[in-house]
């Protein structure tokens, strides 16, 4: 009873979803600021800083890769996704089944959901790591794919248990729960990382590049672990996001803004969360490994608490789960656009027990860089598609919104062009050995192309 | 009232953030500052639930 009060109630709630949002709720760009800013200071932060450090990362390639990386995915969200979503103003789901149809834009929406499955899955690990501190349980090694044991299981499923349960009863309590928390959380990133800095022999601030290179980001792997450059950290942080950016998922938010500039607001977001935490929970990881002779366990909680005690311990809680959450409701919707007519708790306790099944598998988290630049790259070729749709068709004589005005519940030429350019990207990386993460900038340029050759010959059957 | 909450909560931010620059000029330990950040942790949090409560 309760359940379905709450539910009905969810229901009531006007986002929007298909007719542009009206003037009265347009909001100016230091609200886009705030939130750009918390939604990037969240649990991934405490795996991704330190992952740079195992992977090798040098000083000087980290402070540059990120600077210049982070200043790239903001031009991507400023010219590429914000110009057209306060032009529209419909979400990304409403545009795709304009162009793609309703059948396609459901495919997608499983593909989206199942990511944001897994995302979720690896914040619920994350809060997990946290919640063991008090039980010792033998935690996973950054080469470890499988559970560390029984104890590892039972706390991620009843992590996952409470966050499933929590997500079922509605996403705007956990939303405002966030907003308070975000500003605290990167503080706590920022105190943690100034306040161990002299246990890693910074006595002053001049000390601190040469200690950075010698002792944080050294340029040497730890085993197993490949070496990173200036190139896998300028594109891994211009495309970690890439499936909002170019992939255009953020027209959803931006279609709020009063002006398009609002997506140099993401700036907010990249410096503080991709840029400040990273950087930050990188020195927290570097102590750990000092202190430990280079132990291989990978646990962001354990890593926070002893940097900073149970304020640490709190942050890496809150951190995974105001990560997770809201991941597991959205995860919810996605699914729900295909089953519009289920019950949107129930799909997202189906959801939610997906996602703690994933997080038992510390692959999850582990192989975390590899899976955000995955899960831009399946999505991204949508938002070429959009792109060119909505700018170059009407200029070269194509059909734009195809789908909409021929009343098709499938475009074949969009679906041409997303599975052809994850195969053409598959290829290019068979091939030529190029890693995931450069893929992107290539695979958006071939999904444009495919798609502008596929919809000439697809749209003639309509001009003859 | 609201204005005392607001001013608790800035000062547990405060807290948070200040005593780890402490820590750097070795004016305080590592362990004053755990403790100095879980009472800023409280203090920010505090006041913004009752505020979010009411």
């Amino acid at each position: 009873m309760l359940l379905e009060k709450l539910s009905a109630h969810l229901e009531e709630v006007k986002e929007y979803e298909r007719e542009p949002v009206p003037a009265s709720r347009w909001r100016g760009f230091k609200s886009f600021l705030g939130m750009y800013a918390g939604e990037h200071t969240a649990g991934t932060e405490f795996v991704i800083g330190p992952l740079f450090v195992a992977h090798g990362a040098g000083a000087m390639d980290l402070i540059l890769g990120l600077l210049l990386g982070n200043f790239l995915a903001i031009l991507s969200w400023a010219f590429i996704c914000a110009p057209i979503a306060v032009r529209e103003r419909v979400t990304l789901y409403y545009l795709l089944e304009k162009i793609c149809g309703k059948h396609l834009t459901n495919a997608y929406n499983l593909v989206n959901a199942l990511m944001f499955c897994f995302l979720a899955g690896s914040m619920i690990a994350v809060s997990a790591t946290a919640i063991g501190i008090p039980f010792n349980i033998p935690l996973a090694k950054l080469t470890d794919w499988l559970p560390s044991g029984l104890p590892w299981i039972i706390i991620v499923v009843l992590v996952g248990t409470v966050t499933t349960f929590v997500a079922t009863l509605g996403y705007d309590k956990v939303e405002k729960f966030s907003s308070i928390a975000a500003p605290w959380m990167i503080l706590v990133f920022l105190a943690a990382a100034i306040a161990v800095l002299p246990e890693l022999g910074v006595k002053n601030w001049g000390d601190f590049f040469q200690v950075a290179q010698d002792k944080i980001w050294t340029g040497k792997p730890l085993a197993g672990q490949s070496k990173f450059t200036f190139w896998h950290i300028l594109f891994f942080a211009w495309f970690c996001n890439m499936a909002m950016h170019i992939g255009m998922a953020d027209m959803s938010i931006l279609r709020y803004a009063k002006k398009w500039t609002a997506g140099f607001a993401s700036a907010g977001g990249m410096y503080v969360g991709h840029y400040v935490a990273w950087l930050a929970s990188g020195i927290l990881y570097a102590l750990f490994l000092q202190q430990s002779n280079e132990n291989l366990e990978f646990a962001p909680g354990p890593v926070a608490y002893s940097a900073v005690g149970i304020t640490g311990a709190i942050c890496v809680i809150i951190a995974g789960w105001t990560t997770a959450n809201p991941t597991i409701y959205r995860a919810g919707l996605a699914l729900q656009a295909i089953m519009p007519k289920a019950k949107t708790w129930k799909i997202t306790l189906i959801v939610g027990s997906i996602t703690t099944l994933a997080a038992c598998f510390p692959a999850l988290v582990m192989q975390l860089l590899d899976f955000v630049a995955l899960y831009g790259l399946v999505l991204m070729p949508m938002g070429a598609i959009i792109f060119i749709d909505y700018w170059l068709f009407p200029r070269i004589g194509l059909q734009s919104n195809l789908a909409v005005v021929k009343n098709l519940t499938f475009n074949i030429a969009a679906l041409v062009t997303w599975l052809g350019s994850l195969l053409a990207c598959y290829l290019i990386a068979k091939t030529t050995g190029l890693e995931i993460f450069f893929l992107g900038l290539p695979g958006w340029f071939l999904a444009a192309l495919i798609y502008i050759i596929s919809s000439y010959a697809y749209q003639k059957k309509w001009s003859k | 009232m609201k204005i005392l909450l607001k001013l608790v909560s800035i000062a547990g931010l405060i807290l948070t953030i200040l005593p780890s620059i402490g820590v750097f000029y070795e004016v305080i330990s590592q362990e004053e500052n755990k403790y100095f950040m879980l009472i800023g942790t409280l203090l920010w949090f505090g006041p913004k639930i009752i505020f979010k409560a009411k």
